[in-house]
C-alpha cells in the first residue's frame, strides 16, 4: 500500500456566506505528480490553501503525514502561489538568496542549476522580466526547496507553450520523486497528462472524481480531458 | 523533444510500443543501456515514475533487464530479438485484419489486394 501524504476527511470551507468547498474527502499518495483540475471557481485554490495550512477548514480535517495541518506548515510545504510572488527591486540571484535565507531547507546549488537550465540570468532585475521568466523564476524559488510536498498553483496559467513546456520539463529534472510529492492545479489539462500520476477533479467545491492518469485511459479509451467532459456532464 | 501521444491507449504502453520499435529497428541495440529515469522522462516529457513503469513491462516481457545498481538495459538475447519482431509484426497484422473485416472484406480479398499492391521503395515479392 502507498503511502499517504495528504489527507482530506470531510473538509469544507465557507468564505463569509458562500461555501467554497463542501465535504472533501480524499487521500494522495507520496512520490506522486498529482494534478487538480475543474473549472474555474470549482476549488481548486482554495483547496491547495488547506492543504498548506494558509487557511483553516470551517469543518473537518487535513492531514499531512498524518499531522493535522498548522499554519507552521510552511517548513514542510513549499507553495507557489498564482500571483505575483517575487520582489520587483530584486535581482534574479537576489530573490534566489532571499529565499535561501528565508527557508533552511532551500537547496542553493539546485537552484543555481534551474537559473541555467531556464536559462535565467542572475543579475536581471525581477521587475524587468518577461511574463515567462516570471513564471520560470517562481517555479526555481518553489522546487528548491527541499520539502516533502510541493504545491503549485495554476503555474501554467498565461504562459505561451513553449515556457509552459520549459516549466514542466524544468519541474520533471528537478523534483525528486523518491522524497517529494507534487501537487498542481491547471486548466491545461492536455499539455499537463503525460507529467501527472493521478487526477482530481473538483465541480463545485466537490471532488467529482478522481484516478490514476494510465487508468483513466485504460478504462475509458480516452485522455485525461475526454474524462473531465464525461464526468462534467 | 515531445513526441505527442494518442489519447486511446495509456502513455506507458505508448511508451513500452515505442521502445521496442527502436530495439526491433536496431536504433537501440542489443544490451545498451537505457537512459536514467529522469533523462528519459525528460526526453519523451513524461514522469519519472511513467519510465518506471515502462522500464517494468519491458522487463515483464523479457525485453529489458535491470541490473542492480547500473540501470536498465536492453536485452542481449537474440531471440527474444527475433521473438519481439515476430510479435509486433503479429499485433499490427491482428489489428490491420480487423479493420479489414469491420469493413467487409474478406480474407481472399485482403490477400489478393496485398498481393497486387504497389508502394514505392517496398519490395513486393
Amino acid at each position: 500500500m502507498e503511502h499517504t501524504i495528504v489527507s482530506f476527511q470531510d473538509v469544507s470551507k465557507r468564505y463569509q456566506l458562500k461555501e467554497a468547498v463542501q465535504h472533501l474527502s480524499f487521500d494522495l499518495p507520496a512520490g506522486k505528480v498529482i494534478g487538480l483540475i475543474g473549472p474555474n471557481g470549482s476549488g481548486k485554490t482554495t483547496t491547495l490553501k488547506l492543504m498548506t495550512g494558509l487557511l483553516r477548514p470551517n469543518s473537518g480535517r487535513v492531514l499531512f503525514q498524518n499531522q493535522r495541518v498548522k499554519r507552521s506548515m510552511a517548513e514542510y510545504v513549499a507553495y507557489l502561489s498564482d500571483t505575483e510572488a517575487v520582489y520587483g527591486f530584486y535581482t534574479v540571484r537576489q530573490m534566489v538568496n532571499y529565499y535561501a535565507g528565508l527557508y533552511q531547507d532551500f537547496d542553493a546549488v539546485k537552484a543555481s542549476a534551474m537559473l541555467e537550465f531556464m536559462q535565467l540570468d542572475g543579475h536581471q532585475q525581477v521587475r524587468t522580466l518577461s511574463k515567462g521568466n516570471n513564471g520560470r523564476l517562481k517555479i526555481v524559488l518553489a522546487v528548491s526547496r527541499k520539502v516533502p510536498l510541493i504545491v503549485m498553483d495554476e503555474p501554467l496559467s498565461g504562459l505561451d507553450p513553449l515556457v509552459r513546456q520549459s516549466i514542466l520539463t524544468g519541474l520533471i529534472s528537478f523534483i525528486d520523486l523518491e522524497s517529494q510529492t507534487v501537487v498542481l492545479s491547471t486548466h491545461e489539462v492536455g499539455e499537463v497528462e503525460p507529467f501527472l500520476d493521478m487526477a482530481v477533479l473538483l465541480d463545485h467545491g466537490a471532488v467529482k472524481a478522481m484516478d490514476e492518469t494510465d487508468h483513466i485511459r485504460e478504462t475509458i479509451g480516452g485522455s485525461l480531458l475526454d474524462w473531465m467532459k464525461q464526468a462534467l456532464v | 523533444m515531445q513526441e505527442d501521444f494518442t489519447s486511446s491507449q495509456p502513455i506507458y504502453l505508448q511508451l513500452v510500443e515505442r521502445l521496442c520499435k527502436q530495439i526491433v529497428r536496431g536504433e537501440l541495440p542489443l544490451g545498451e543501456k537505457l537512459p536514467s529515469l529522469r533523462d528519459m522522462a525528460v526526453q519523451v516529457g513524461v514522469n519519472p515514475n511513467t519510465v518506471q513503469r515502462v522500464y517494468t513491462e519491458l522487463e515483464r516481457i523479457g525485453v529489458a533487464e535491470t541490473r542492480r545498481g547500473q540501470g536498465t538495459f536492453v536485452t542481449s538475447d537474440q531471440n527474444r530479438l527475433f521473438r519481439l519482431r515476430e510479435e509486433l509484426m503479429m499485433n499490427y497484422i491482428t489489428a490491420f485484419l480487423n479493420d479489414m473485416r469491420e469493413m467487409g472484406f474478406t480474407l481472399q480479398d485482403v490477400v489478393r489486394s496485398l498481393q497486387e499492391h504497389q508502394t514505392p521503395g517496398v519490395p513486393n515479392k
